[in-house]
């Protein structure tokens, strides 16, 4: 069974806030709260002024990936990858040490493991890089692999044989945001770090070396659906953890749905990560703002 | 702080609106700790058609100043569905929190609400239904509810289906909303239920197609930005008729509760709060109860 989240919110405090290239790393104290499954997500408003920015926004509060949880100086700690492309991520920006959040989570369907013998190969791109770190923790955890840190272009013998991550983005600024995961490729949009192009071109290349590879992806819709028609094209299982608005996070609203084969599908219940041969199509966020 | 509505006899005033709260989902998100604090009084099922309904495409959501325009469709499972699927995991898991099962239906015609209600009055485990009138006719194009003498005719047909408490949820896209909930008491509703969210829009932002932003073209808003127009709505239903009024729009604390209690409401339902803040209805609940019982002004009278 999956972690259950409290109905009743955390009011966490933010014991830090980096800077990680265009990214920001937000690090809440959380030691009350259920481990979460990787993929798993929280809803998180700010305690202060959420209101109030553009537009008189935001309002409802904001769906992220865990992107670690692991033991800090006053228990666990959870950490979530920002970017500021709205009024609700701006305001968590802003966030300060010692400032609250309202955090409701973990929530959702997470990633389901590789089978045994299986290698899992992780695809982000941009802030979807995020449910992929604490993913690939728990595989490192599992397979016993010391944690070998590449650097930005890993060279293939240090790969661990679970948890190499190919890793796509749009340049060096965003680039940076690599440094949450071990054992990277990366691909760059604008050539500035790792391969000039597109991180399905790394993919394809793994697939070629070894086609028993269980992929697990989550970035911005059309790297999605690229990875998805590779799979399906090549007949590798894929776990897609997709991003949608959401007003509530746990089925309340409908709002979040994306079609299926078989239908719309709540995001925030049956996934957000899915089988990638339960979709047709990965279509373009289908969302609330940011 | 209990309360009788109907009949039913009710341990708090707070109840869900309609469409805001999914138990079996959130049974899924928060298991024990939902029962152990369950936030409502009473159930308030989403709405329920005679066909299953996919509902609209995305996107659904858009957030405004405030408040939440939201154009879902009424996605549904159909009643057939809604009795094989979902009614006996309610009925269970509400037993367990001691709370009744009302149950929202929706049908284009007299014959198909005829037929809704005829259904729930004999399934026990439904102790109320809730009848959403914002359904376009499909002859004139115009909501039931919206047309006082359309409204009386349809509640009068279709009320001798069911022995059970009926409540009848009007729309706020209307000219005058006590003439509505008028003819909804002339036509045998044993309460009414407001205010169904305002009819509401979004173009899409810069950088999209010049485009209605909500797959289903329109919405409703909800949320805070509409709290002062539900309690207007509310005063002005509560002082025209003489059944029961469930008050809702924007609710967030004990104080907005009270106010719409103040003017007339026996009830209150916590609706988009709720995204915010599943336990919401709870805390509403909490507040009223820690200001204790207030003593009755006639506000009603005044108004």
């Amino acid at each position: 069974m999956r972690p259950q989240a409290p109905i009743a919110r955390r009011a966490l405090t933010v014991v830090g806030m980096q800077e990680l290239g265009a990214y920001r790393v937000l690090r809440l104290a959380d030691p009350d709260g259920p481990a979460p499954a990787p993929g798993q997500f929280s809803m998180l408003a700010a305690v202060q002024r959420w209101g109030g920015g553009e537009d008189e926004r935001p309002h409802v509060p904001r769906a992220f990936s865990i992107a670690r949880w692991q033991e800090g100086e006053d228990g666990m700690e959870a950490h979530y990858l920002l970017e500021d492309v709205g009024p609700g991520t701006q305001r968590l920006c802003e966030l300060r040490a010692g400032e609250e959040v309202w955090v409701l989570g973990p929530l959702g369907q997470g990633f389901t493991p590789p089978d045994e013998g299986r290698r899992a190969l992780l695809v982000g791109g941009g802030v979807g890089i995020a449910p992929l770190a604490i993913l690939q923790d728990l595989l490192l955890q599992h397979s016993g692999t010391p944690a070998t840190s590449t650097g930005a272009e890993g060279r293939r013998d240090l790969a661990a044989p679970t948890g190499v991550a190919l890793l796509g983005f749009r340049d060096g600024a965003h680039a940076e945001g690599a440094a949450l995961l071990q054992n990277v490729r990366i691909a760059t949009d604008d050539g500035a770090v790792g391969h000039h192009g597109l991180v399905t071109d790394l993919l394809a290349r793994e697939l070629d070396e070894d086609p028993e590879a269980v992929v697990y992806a989550c970035g911005p819709a059309p790297m999605l659906e690229a990875v998805r028609a590779m799979c399906a094209e090549r007949e590798v299982p894929a776990r897609l953890a997709l991003e949608s608005g959401m007003a509530c996070g746990f089925g309340a609203c409908f709002g979040c749905v994306v079609p299926t084969k078989d239908g719309y599908l709540r995001v925030c219940v049956e996934g957000p990560v899915i089988d990638a041969a339960r979709l047709a199509h990965v279509d373009a966020h289908a969302g609330a703002p940011a | 702080m209990s309360v009788d509505f109907c009949g039913l006899e009710l341990s708090h005033p707070i109840i869900n609106a309609s469409g805001t709260f999914d138990l079996l989902a959130a049974d899924t998100a928060f298991g024990a700790s939902l029962r152990a604090e369950f936030p409502f009084a009473a159930f308030v099922s989403k709405t329920i058609t005679l066909a299953p309904r996919a509902g609209n495409p995305p996107p659904r959501l858009w957030e405004s100043p405030a408040g939440l325009v939201n154009s879902i469709g009424l996605p549904n499972k159909g009643l057939a569905g809604y009795l094989a699927h979902d009614l006996p995991a309610l009925s269970s898991l509400l037993a367990e929190v001691d709370a009744p099962l009302i149950t929202n239906v929706m049908g284009a015609t007299a014959a198909e609400i005829a037929r809704l209600l005829e259904v729930c009055q004999a399934q026990m485990q439904i102790a109320a239904v809730e009848l959403n009138v914002s359904c376009p006719n499909v002859k004139t194009g115009l909501d039931i509810g919206a047309d006082p003498k359309q409204l009386e005719a349809v509640v009068r047909e279709v009320r001798s289906r069911l022995a059970k408490p009926l409540i009848v949820k009007l729309t706020p896209n209307t000219a005058d909303v006590a003439t509505c909930a008028a003819a909804a008491e002339a036509g045998g509703a044993d309460a009414v239920s407001l205010i169904n969210t305002l009819r509401a829009m979004a173009l899409a932002p810069a950088g999209h197609s010049e485009s209605p932003w909500l797959g289903g073209g329109t919405g409703g808003l909800s949320g805070p930005a509409i709290r002062p127009v539900a309690l207007a709505q509310v005063a002005a239903v509560a002082s025209r008729v003489s059944i029961p009024v469930v008050g809702m729009g924007g609710v967030q604390s004990a104080r907005h509760a009270q106010d719409l209690l103040d003017v007339g409401a026996t009830l209150v339902a916590v609706g988009t709060q709720s995204f915010r803040d599943p336990l919401a209805g709870r805390r509403v609940a909490l507040g009223l109860a820690a200001a204790g019982p207030k003593s009755p002004v006639s506000l009603r009278a005044s108004l």
